[in-house]
C-alpha cells in the first residue's frame, strides 16, 4: 500500500467516524431534514388536503422527514464527490458527474415533451384527446387548431435528418427557423445594440449643474467614455496602418481593452468564489450544523 | 525556495482557497455594504412607485447559479413585500421553475407569512415558457398569446392581478435575475428598448460587465452578483430597520468569504508575477 493510498485512507476513515459520531452520538445530530403538515386551503371548509413544507426544528409542528433529509445527504456526498476533483480525477467524481449529466438530460427532456410536445402542439391539434390523457384543466370548448398542423409536418421534416435518404429535407424547415430568427434578430439587435449604444454616447463633454456650475467628475467620465469607445474602435481599425496617432489611438484603446479584461476576470473570481461559498455554506449549515446564521435551529444545537 | 514555489503543487493553492472562503463562513462576520448608483437607481425606482404596482419577476436561471442570484432574488421579492407590490413571475430557463418555487415559499409564504398575500390577486406564478426570447417579443404585445394561464393552469381573464394585463407594457417594472441567455440581454431587445419599459436586471458576475453599457438609458440600474444582492440588502437595511440584522441577509453574509478569496487571489497573482521576473533575472545573470 503506497503512501498516498494510507493518506486517502486514514482521511476517509477519520471523516467517517467523525461524521458517525456527529450524527449519531451528539443530542441533535446533524443533516436531517424537519417538515411540518399544512392543509392546502385553510380557509376551505370541504377541501381538507394536506401537504408537508420544509420547517424550522424550533418550530414546535416539526418532525423529521426521512425522504428529504436522505435528499440532503445526497446532495452533501454530491458535493463533496465533486469537490475531489481538485485533488485528482476519481470514481467518486465520474459517478457524481454522470449522475448529474443524466438527471440534467432527463429533466431537460421531460420538460421539452410536456412544455413544447404537449403544451404547445397536442393541445391545440387534439384538445379532446389531450383533456382526456394529459390536461384535464384545458377549456371544453377548445376546438382543434389546424393551423398547428404546418409546425407538425415541419417538425417531422426536421427529424427526416435522421433518416438513410432525403435528409435534404430537413433543410426547408432549418431555412425557415434560421430566415426567422435572423430577421426577429436583426431589427432588435440594431435598435437595442446598435442605435441606442451610438446614442448613448453622444452625450456632453462638459456637465453642467443646474445650467451653471460644472459637474467636474460628471465630465470626466463621459470624457472617458468617449475617449474609451472611439479608441478601441480604433484598435479594431484594420483598414489603415496603426501608425502615428492612429497608432497611439489604437494603444490606448488596448489600455481600455486591458482593464475591462481585467474587470471582467475580477468579476469572474467573484462569481466563482459566491457559488463556492454557498456550498460550504450548505455543507456547514444545512448538512453538518456546524453553524446557524439564519437562526433557525434551537440555541446550542 | 524559488524552485520550490516554481513547482508548487497546485493543490496547496486549491486548499488555501477553501481555507480562505470556509473560515470566514465559520466564524459568521459580515463586512458593511454601501449601495453604489447602480444598485440604488434600482431600489429607489421600486420604493418610488405607488403601493400595489405590478412588477414582472423573470427567474432566468437555474439551481446551478442559484448560489450566486438566489440572495438577490429574495432581496427583491422582499422589497416588493414590504411596498405590497402586485408580483408577476416567470422563467424561460427549462431548469428555473424550482427557483421560482423557492423563492416564493422562502419569502411570499414564510418570511411575509402575516401579509397572507394570495396567490392570483397579490402575485401571479406564470412558470415557465419554451421559447427563450420568442417569448419576451410575444408577450411585449400580448401576454396571452405564450400564457394564457399561470402555472397551475388557471385561466390569466380568471385572476384579478392579470385580468387587467394585456402586455408588458402595462407594467410598471420588469425584473430581470439572469445567468446567461435568454437574459437581460433578451429583455433589453425585445421589451425595454422596443418599448420603453422601466427594465431593471441582476446578472451573474461573469455576465455583469457586458451590461453596464446599457445603463441607464435602457436599464435603470444592474446588482452584478452577489455584491450587488449585498449592496441591495444595505438599502434595504437602510430604508427598513428590522433588515439589518445579518441573519435576514444572505448577500452580505457571503462578502466575507469574497473578502478573503479575493485576497488570496491578488497575493497569489503578486507571488505568481514574482517568480515569474525573479526567474528571469536569475536566468539572465
Amino acid at each position: 500500500m503506497n503512501r498516498e493510498r494510507i493518506v486517502w485512507m486514514t482521511l476517509f476513515v477519520l471523516g467517517g467516524l467523525g461524521l458517525l459520531y456527529r450524527a449519531a452520538f451528539t443530542p441533535h445530530g446533524m443533516g436531517k431534514v424537519y417538515v411540518k403538515e399544512e392543509r392546502i386551503a385553510p380557509d376551505s371548509d370541504s377541501d381538507l388536503r394536506t401537504m408537508f413544507v420544509e420547517a424550522d426544528p424550533i418550530d414546535p409542528q416539526a418532525v423529521v422527514d426521512l425522504p428529504r433529509s436522505a435528499g440532503l445527504w445526497v446532495a452533501a456526498l454530491g458535493t463533496l464527490a465533486i469537490f475531489s476533483f481538485l485533488y485528482r480525477d476519481n470514481p467518486f467524481y465520474k459517478l457524481a458527474e454522470s449522475v448529474f449529466v443524466g438527471v440534467t438530460a432527463g429533466y431537460l427532456m421531460a420538460v421539452g415533451f410536456w412544455e413544447g410536445i404537449v403544451d404547445k402542439l397536442l393541445v391545440n391539434l387534439a384538445p379532446g384527446l389531450m383533456r382526456a390523457w394529459a390536461v384535464p384543466d384545458l377549456d371544453a370548448d377548445q376546438q382543434p387548431n389546424l393551423v398547428y398542423l404546418v409546425p407538425l409536418v415541419l417538425g417531422l421534416m426536421l427529424l427526416w435528418r435522421l433518416a438513410p435518404r432525403g435528409a435534404w429535407i430537413a433543410r426547408w424547415p432549418l431555412a425557415l427557423v434560421v430566415g426567422t430568427f435572423a430577421g426577429l434578430k436583426l431589427v432588435n439587435f440594431l435598435d437595442a445594440d446598435f442605435v441606442s449604444q451610438i446614442r448613448s454616447t453622444i452625450i456632453p463633454l462638459v456637465v453642467l449643474i443646474d445650467g451653471r456650475r460644472v459637474d467636474f467628475w460628471g465630465s470626466i467620465r463621459n470624457i472617458g467614455l468617449l475617449v474609451g469607445v472611439l479608441s478601441c474602435l480604433t484598435y479594431f481599425y484594420f483598414s489603415v496602418e496603426h501608425k502615428g496617432l492612429v497608432g497611439t489611438v489604437s494603444r490606448i484603446g488596448i489600455w481600455f481593452l486591458m482593464v475591462t479584461f481585467g474587470a471582467s476576470f475580477a468579476f469572474t473570481v467573484m462569481g466563482r468564489i459566491a457559488l463556492l461559498a454557498a456550498r460550504i455554506e450548505f455543507l456547514l449549515n444545512d448538512w453538518l450544523w456546524l453553524i446557524d446564521p439564519t437562526g433557525k435551529r434551537p440555541p446550542g444545537w | 525556495m524559488l524552485d520550490f514555489l516554481k513547482t508548487l503543487d497546485r493543490r496547496w493553492i486549491f486548499l488555501a482557497m477553501l481555507m480562505a472562503v470556509a473560515g470566514p463562513i465559520l466564524a459568521q462576520k459580515t463586512f458593511p455594504e454601501r449601495p453604489t448608483i447602480f444598485v440604488r437607481s434600482v431600489f429607489d425606482k421600486i420604493e418610488s412607485l405607488p403601493e400595489g404596482s405590478t412588477i414582472m419577476i423573470s427567474f432566468d436561471y437555474d439551481p446551478a447559479t442559484n448560489g450566486e442570484l438566489g440572495p438577490m432574488a429574495t432581496a427583491f421579492l422582499r422589497h416588493c413585500c414590504l411596498k405590497r407590490h402586485k408580483m408577476l413571475f416567470l422563467t424561460l430557463f427549462e431548469t428555473g421553475k424550482p427557483v421560482v418555487d423557492q423563492a416564493i415559499r422562502r419569502v411570499i409564504d414564510t418570511e411575509f407569512a402575516a401579509l397572507d398575500l394570495k396567490p392570483g390577486e397579490d402575485y401571479v406564478n406564470l412558470g415557465y415558457k419554451q421559447g427563450r426570447e420568442v417569448v419576451i417579443a410575444l408577450i411585449a404585445l400580448n401576454l396571452r398569446t405564450s400564457f394564457p394561464r399561470d402555472h397551475e393552469g388557471t385561466d390569466l381573464d380568471d385572476l384579478p392581478l392579470t385580468r387587467n394585463i394585456t402586455n408588458l407594457q402595462d407594467l410598471d417594472l420588469i425584473l430581470d435575475i439572469s445567468t446567461g441567455y435568454p437574459g437581460w440581454k433578451e429583455w433589453v431587445q425585445y421589451a425595454a428598448s422596443p418599448y420603453d419599459i422601466p427594465f431593471a436586471a441582476g446578472t451573474t458576475a461573469v455576465g455583469a460587465p457586458q451590461a453596464y453599457p446599457y445603463i441607464p438609458e435602457q436599464m435603470l440600474g444592474l446588482l452584478a452578483a452577489v455584491k450587488g444582492a449585498a449592496e441591495y440588502e444595505a438599502a434595504l437595511a437602510e430604508k427598513y430597520p428590522p433588515y439589518r440584522d445579518p441573519k435576514r441577509n444572505e448577500g452580505i453574509r457571503r462578502m466575507a468569504p469574497q473578502f478573503w478569496g479575493h485576497l488570496l487571489v491578488i497575493a497569489l497573482i503578486v507571488l505568481g508575477n514574482g517568480i515569474h521576473f525573479a526567474d528571469r533575472w536569475r536566468r539572465n545573470r
